[in-house]
């Protein structure tokens, strides 16, 4: 008995760290109806990602499981899922709610964390090299604009981003 | 003229100038003033709402302020830039304690959101500001010959209640602007089924398996190419059809091109001035129909 005590109030905990993030707080409408399974590009081509499970285990505490697998991280953003759910569960931004939750506990996949240090080092996600900047001019294309990367890092920085774990800068 | 401020992104700039040439010359050619503005940065697409959802809020709405302060409206190419801050954009306009909480991490970097300028797709300013009627007049090209897939891939439809770009299961807009230049825009199934884009570099055989049934689809339907809104659907057709034939031994050769290239072609733009070298699948036999 005491045990399912202890079980109820690590779901309750999970479920609440889950609905007070941004994008997370409509995971508990979800009646698992599998709306999103059978909208889901992904779910149709591999096992490893269903999302009316990662609703269904988050919504039951398994905490670890969700956050270290990677299963979240297979979800492509498309918003099928999203635009049909009949309970209007936002389940494209649950999911990023749940990336978010695994970033900060370090379950993070590299090319994430070199997404992040290049927004951090550069304000850019991807790089513009040298080479294609010097030759813009020949192919008609005007210079480009300097880049705000004093301002995101004050962005960063107000967020808490750049205290995330990011990877050394390899550059 | 109408003005707009544009905004960029970072793959564009560093990775399809053909998209830029021919969207850069296009609303040039359709007197539609574009507007570089200084200081913008990354537009926090999914890889950085992923991160850090608020993060990427705050980034997008940083980057509509310069707008706001420029009082222009801005326009976007990549369906990924457009995705980040048209989101932004709805969600903070819609939410004064959101606003409010993100605003107070702008005033970090100086900047407020006031919410009174609008975000939209290319595809929306040929809609709204130039219009079908007057785009037809100005075809000097017809791409009559042409039987052409759109494709919207994810981000210029959804999130539709923030987007509002177009209905996100029956859209219209991009097979208008086909048909407007003389073009026939075939259908074929899964039409809205995402391209695996995201994918890429997460998980390749899940991104070509992706690629691969698009390109199936299209083929299938006698599409001589396929027409995209978003350097990431690009990649993914594009280089990706190099890498569906070499993990599928499947060749598919249909050409990937935005839909602002095949406006260029439309226009009379000279297909020497568009970069067309960036493309891994050539594009002769779509030029040799039209030119």
């Amino acid at each position: 008995m005491e045990q399912v005590q202890e079980e109820k109030s690590t779901n309750m905990a999970f479920s609440k760290v889950i609905t007070s993030r941004l994008g997370g707080k409509t995971i508990t409408l979800c009646y698992q109806c599998g709306t999103c399974a059978s909208s889901c590009p992904v779910a149709k081509i591999t096992p490893r990602f269903n999302p009316r499970e990662v609703i269904k285990l988050s919504l039951l505490g398994a905490e670890k499981e969700v956050l270290s697998g990677d299963s979240i991280w297979l979800c492509c953003s498309c918003y099928n899922c999203q635009e049909r759910c009949p309970q209007k569960v936002e389940i494209a931004d649950v999911i990023y709610a749940l990336r978010n939750i695994a970033f900060k506990k370090g379950y993070s996949p590299n090319i994430y964390l070199e997404f992040a240090s290049a927004l951090l080092n550069n304000g850019r996600i991807v790089k513009i090299s040298q080479f294609v900047e010097n030759k813009r001019p020949t192919l008609g294309l005007p210079p480009l604009k300097p880049t705000g990367v004093e301002a995101l890092r004050k962005i960063l920085s107000a967020t808490g981003f750049d205290k995330l774990r990011l990877k050394e800068e390899s550059q | 003229m109408t003005s707009y401020a544009l905004f960029l992104g970072c793959t564009i700039p560093a990775r399809q100038p053909n998209y830029e040439l021919s969207a850069r010359k296009t609303l040039g050619k359709l007197g539609i003033e574009l507007v570089d503005l200084d200081n913008m940065t990354c537009c926090a697409p999914p890889p950085v709402q992923s991160i850090n959802f608020e993060t990427s809020l705050a980034i997008a709405a940083y980057n509509i302020c310069l707008a706001e302060e420029a009082d222009l409206n801005l326009v976007t190419l990549c369906s990924g830039c457009f995705e980040s801050l048209a989101m932004t954009n709805s969600m903070l306009k819609d939410d004064e304690e959101l606003k409010a909480k993100i605003n107070k991490i702008l005033s970090q970097a100086g900047k407020e959101f006031q919410g009174d300028k609008e975000v939209k797709h290319f595809l929306q300013v040929l809609m709204d500001d130039v219009g079908l009627e007057r785009l037809k007049q100005n075809v000097s090209k017809p791409l009559n010959n042409l039987k052409i897939a759109a494709f919207y891939g994810c981000h210029a439809l959804r999130p539709s209640e923030l987007l509002k770009l177009d209905d996100p299961e029956r859209p219209r807009i991009l097979e208008s602007l086909i048909e407007a230049l003389g073009a026939e825009s075939v259908e074929y199934r899964n039409k809205l089924k995402c391209c695996g884009g995201l994918l890429r570099g997460y998980s390749d055989d899940l991104a070509l398996n992706l690629a691969r049934e698009k390109l199936e689809n299209t083929s299938k339907a006698g599409a001589d190419c396929i027409a995209t809104l978003c350097p990431f659907c690009f990649v993914a057709l594009d280089i990706g059809q190099i890498q569906v034939r070499a993990k599928f031994n499947k060749s598919y050769d249909i050409p990937i091109l935005h839909y602002s290239e095949l406006l260029a072609f439309a226009l009379g733009i000279d297909p020497k001035e568009l970069a067309l070298e960036i493309h891994k699948i050539k594009t002769d036999k779509i030029l040799s129909k039209i030119f």
